[in-house]
């Protein structure tokens, strides 16, 4: 089987605090998988590492056949991550951005314009400054300049947030897309109702743990409850976890 | 949409691609926000014109002075240009769309660092022109001025470039980054200004060793540079 991304026993410091706690997770290529669980259970912490932007402390992580523990810059030019930040440039506009996160993808020109036109920027949006753009249009042009950089694999986080019902209909039909043209995404997200008909497995996260993470596993019980973490900034509920 | 056809760079080495993607994107952000240009720039004009009143009556000390209080000046807006290439990158975690671009660290630093130096190329000619007319020096050695102005530049953007990025994940950064900067940057405004006293005394051999200690300090500071900035930047 063709993993994408391959986590054993993965742990992640933020600071001493372990976000994650020895994480087992196997996506494939071509699945769609939903993380869920909640505030501060790590999910963000997850996307980003598969991104190459938090370090793994110990454990494997291999990522689009790179591991991550030696080089995490190596798979970053074939991910594309929607996060909580927009990753924009206020001073520069729509197009401005596109084009430059296209082009450090290595992607044509020409992917920037039609990121645009999918997500609905390029009329008179196109050459407006982020910094000037509703949070709506500016979740619009974050999602653009994933769609630019033509990933391979897509790391979603709270894909859904900000945008009307319309920009959340485009969103799904844009990831459909995307997994039908051969990408992986995995995404995480609160709103279950929403996200779950985009997904082929559910995972839930808890702890700063995967449950059920390896295909082929059977299910079995979550790690100790963290619904008492309210946020990123909350990690107290989970040390005992780790403990 | 996927899976992506990479655009190919054969012919074109990564590196001088990401530095021309990476300082086209600095200096166009500088072109609308206009920071530079209403901020730095009547700043430096500003600082020229304090040490007038300072010096005056007295334009003989203006005059015999102009070399060091023009590369001061150009070394405080220095700061505030450097400062400003990383709070760009500030902006809605756009350092992390920096590092998840895949760009070469090395070829972000010649990026940066060629932005700003071109930023401060422009405010010395400008400055050029408010030393001579406030303080009625007459601007002879062209060449030679122009050679130390390029190297004094490169040394002053490389450096800075590289204590920049140091800085800019500390939540002191902006009081910091002088601190770091100004005392590192003391070898290239001694070289300078001896250099340009020499240029505009048109004594070039006195200016050559003085020419060459800009060359080296450039050199160490973007080969460093180079080496160093991707490291530093997944640190920041």
């Amino acid at each position: 089987m063709d993993l994408i991304v391959r986590l054993r026993s993965a742990v992640s410091l933020l600071g001493r605090f372990p976000a994650l706690a020895g994480v087992d997770l196997d996506v494939a290529r071509g699945e769609t998988v939903l993380l869920h669980g909640p505030n501060g259970a790590g999910k963000s912490t997850l996307l980003r590492c598969c991104a190459g932007l938090v370090a793994i402390g110990s454990g494997e992580c291999e990522v689009l056949g790179h591991d991550l523990r030696g080089d995490r810059r190596a798979v970053r030019r074939r991910v594309g991550l929607l996060g909580h930040s927009s990753f924009l440039y206020d001073d520069l506009t729509v197009e401005d951005n596109l084009r430059f996160a296209a082009r450090a993808a290595g992607c044509p020109v020409a992917a920037a314009g039609e990121a645009m036109a999918r997500l609905g920027l390029d009329g008179r949006l196109r050459q407006v400054r982020v910094g000037r753009l509703s949070a709506g249009q500016r979740r619009r042009t974050a999602i653009a300049t994933v769609v630019a950089r033509r990933p391979e694999l897509w790391l979603l986080d709270e894909p859904h947030a900000g945008l009307d019902a319309d920009g959340r209909d485009l969103l799904d039909a844009i990831v459909a897309e995307a997994v039908g043209g051969g990408a992986t995404v995995l995404l995480a997200s609160h709103e279950l109702e929403r996200a779950t008909g985009l997904a082929t497995r559910q995972l839930l996260v808890a702890g700063g743990r995967v449950v059920d993470g390896r295909l082929g596993q059977p299910a079995g019980e979550a790690p100790p409850s963290t619904d008492g973490a309210s946020g990123a900034g909350d990690h107290r509920g989970r040390a005992g976890v780790v403990a | 949409m996927v899976p992506p056809e990479r655009a190919t760079t054969e012919g074109e080495p990564a590196l001088w691609r990401d530095a021309g993607l990476v300082a086209g994107k600095d200096l166009r952000v500088e072109a609308r926000s206009r920071v530079a240009t209403n901020q730095v720039v009547p700043f430096a004009l500003l600082v020229l014109i304090l040490f007038a009143f300072a010096l005056d009556p007295d334009r003989g000390i203006l005059g015999r002075a102009a070399p060091g209080l023009f590369w001061v000046t150009v070394l405080f807006s220095a700061v505030l240009a450097i400062q400003r290439s990383f709070a760009i990158e500030a902006d809605d975690d756009a350092r992390d769309a920096l590092r998840l671009s895949g760009l070469d660290g090395a070829g972000i630093f010649l990026g940066k660092a060629a932005a700003v130096a071109l930023q401060l190329l422009a405010l010395e000619a400008v400055l050029a022109v408010g030393v001579a007319v406030l303080y009625g020096v007459s601007l002879r050695g062209g060449g030679l001025l122009i050679l130390i102005c390029l190297l004094a530049t490169a040394g002053i953007a490389a450096s800075g470039i590289v204590y920049g990025v140091v800085a800019a994940g500390l939540r002191v950064s902006d009081t910091l980054l002088p601190l770091l900067v100004l005392p590192v940057l003391a070898p290239v405004l001694l070289a300078a200004t001896r250099a340009s006293e020499a240029a505009l005394a048109t004594v070039p051999g006195d200016a050559w060793p003085w020419v060459r200690l800009l060359a080296v300090f450039a050199t160490i500071y973007t080969v460093f540079g180079v080496v160093a900035f991707g490291p530093l930047l997944e640190e920041a």
